[in-house]
């Protein structure tokens, strides 16, 4: 087997991980919760990449999936009691076959219409954390949720997401990489042709959606004990537009482009709530740029970069 | 022995009649040209043939078995395969992937999630390259290729499905006469190494009564003439509607 990864990206990978695992060290809460948030955005971010940035169509409605993982691991181990071990796979499965439903739906369209109908869906997914109260709290969200002892507290915590995150994102660089990822940026890349070459592309694009859709429920899941509460903010479109957004900031045609946009994302919302109100003014702002000048992303800019001081490109 | 069998074959686009009751058969391993001035319906009726349209009547037997109706990619499974006259490639790939994710699908290994796709059928690839000579740009983006490399590449991926029939929508379309003798020498060799059934379209006459060993003429959706080059270029009606006009009408 050889897969095929850049000397420096794999370096680039250590580093990072390693810089997160010396974290907690600093002993600063702020630094560990922000940390744990923006593992969480990355992963979220990095599964919506599946749909877009490698089968090549746009879902405005992500965040259906990023919720339902949240509620169910939330209501299982609450309400049922579960362990962790059984209600962390449940939340996955149940939000990998409620995107195979939806999949089942979008899949046979295209463009805006697969776009208004991912959006439709997860609509729909807000309504009912909304309307049913008695199990999902309604507008109060489920609160309170019961987060496993030997994860209850701050830095346990934080090493878990870090190892579910880890794990995730190498399982997600693995299928990017694998017969069936160059596939689908085939498919991205000519829907038509790829049917002629023998590729069934509906298959296809419904598969990224489930691939994406669980790893969003993962990342939904592990938000749903950090906060020890799931809203349905959460399934709101509003979520769904701001992981669109990170994964647009970062560069949809890198893999992983959405993690530094989730991050950068993150901090400049931060950073910007220090000295404004307005963060949506700001993130509109940071939208335009996106659109006018930096299509490819921050990922892409690097590149550009990169290239006009002459360095081979050989990422 | 009948390949590829037409019965009936229509389709009507709101009113317009584009394939009129085409019966059409291509025999094993000929080469079949359908020539017919523009807008008579040679690609609408590749398009009804490989899959990419539903006809509204009639149908279409590949090998004795019915493939109305199927998805493109099933028929191409079945060794049914197609290149296209506006160029349709993969075109932010680099030319080796092009072929690799060709070849991928061919094995049935576009669903496999953990097995690394830089590893798969490189050697095939790479014979794949320099057969239609492309073998210096494998790592180039496709798109970036000139216009006849990229006809090139479009040859490739379609023989990548490794099929029995191979349908060609004017291969030399927008080439030069030099390139176009070359194209052509190319599809001939390989026509003949792998054993394939060749239909293709084309507008170059030169080309079309060189190597074809039959010849069908359409004209506004419906066969007037099939038959060798010599009983095609003595048909009064296909001389009337077609060959009568000079050659550069009917690119």
């Amino acid at each position: 087997m050889s897969w095929n990864i850049s000397r420096g990206v794999s370096i680039t990978c250590f580093i990072v991980v390693l810089l997160l695992v010396c974290v907690p060290l600093a002993e600063s809460r702020y630094l560990i919760d922000l940390s744990t948030e923006i593992m969480v955005y990355a992963l979220f971010a990095l599964s919506l990449n599946v749909i877009i940035g490698f089968s090549g169509n746009v879902s405005f409605g992500h965040a259906a999936y990023f919720a339902i993982g949240g509620y169910a691991n939330a209501i299982l181990l609450t309400t049922y009691g579960w362990p962790l071990i059984f209600s962390f796979p449940a939340a996955i499965i149940l939000s990998a076959v409620a995107a195979a439903f939806v999949a089942y739906f979008c899949t046979r369209l295209t463009d805006i219409y697969f776009a208004m109908l991912t959006l439709a869906f997860s609509m729909l997914v807000w309504a009912i954390a909304f309307k049913w109260r008695s199990v999902t709290g309604g507008d109060d969200g489920f609160v309170g949720v019961d987060v496993p002892s030997f994860i209850d507290g701050r830095v346990p915590f934080f090493y878990f997401t870090l190892t579910v995150v880890t794990i995730s994102c190498a399982m997600l660089w693995l299928i990017c990489h694998s017969a069936f990822g160059q596939t689908l940026i085939a498919v991205r890349e000519n829907l038509t042709r790829a049917g002629f070459i023998g590729v069934n592309t509906r298959m296809m694009r419904g598969v990224a959606f489930v691939i994406a859709g669980a790893f969003a429920g993962v990342a939904g899941a592990i938000f749903a004990m950090y906060n020890r509460g799931v809203y349905t903010e959460s399934a709101f479109w509003a979520e769904s537009a701001q992981v669109l957004i990170m994964t647009l900031l970062g560069g949809m045609y890198s893999f992983f482009g959405p993690a530094i946009g989730a991050a950068a994302l993150y901090l400049l919302e931060r950073f910007s709530n220090e000295y404004t109100e307005y963060w949506p003014t700001v993130l509109g702002g940071i939208l335009l740029i996106i659109v006018l000048v930096l299509p490819d992303g921050l990922v892409g800019l690097a590149k550009r970069i990169k290239t006009r001081f002459g360095r081979v490109n050989n990422q | 022995m009948n390949i590829l069998d037409t019965n009936n074959l229509t389709i009507d686009f709101g009113g317009f009649i584009a394939i009129n009751n085409v019966d059409f058969a291509l025999k094993k391993g000929e080469k079949h040209a359908i020539i017919g001035p523009n807008g008579a319906g040679k690609t609408t009726f590749f398009n009804l043939i490989t899959g990419h349209l539903p006809p509204t009547k009639g149908d279409v037997k590949f090998d004795g078995n019915p493939i109305t109706g199927l998805a493109p990619h099933k028929i191409v499974k079945l060794g049914l395969a197609r290149s296209f006259q506006r160029i349709n490639i993969f075109p932010r790939m680099t030319v080796f992937e092009n072929i690799q994710t060709a070849l991928i699908a061919r094995d049935n290994k576009s669903f496999k999630l953990f097995i690394p796709a830089s590893a798969q059928n490189c050697q095939e690839t790479e014979e794949l390259l320099a057969l239609v000579g492309l073998d210096g740009e494998a790592l180039e983006i496709a798109g970036e290729l000139s216009y006849g490399k990229q006809k090139q590449l479009e040859l490739a991926i379609s023989l990548a499905e490794n099929p029995s029939v191979l349908l060609l929508d004017e291969p030399t379309a927008g080439m030069s006469p030099q390139e176009t003798a070359v194209a052509i020498a190319l599809v001939d060799d390989v026509a003949k190494s792998r054993n394939l059934t060749l239909l293709f379209t084309e507008h170059d006459m030169s080309v079309v009564f060189g190597i074809s060993d039959r010849i069908s003429v359409l004209h506004h959706g419906e066969i007037i003439a099939s038959g060798s080059p010599d009983e095609v270029r003595n048909n009064s009606e296909v001389r009337r509607v077609y060959l009568g006009e000079s050659d550069d009408a009917a690119t």
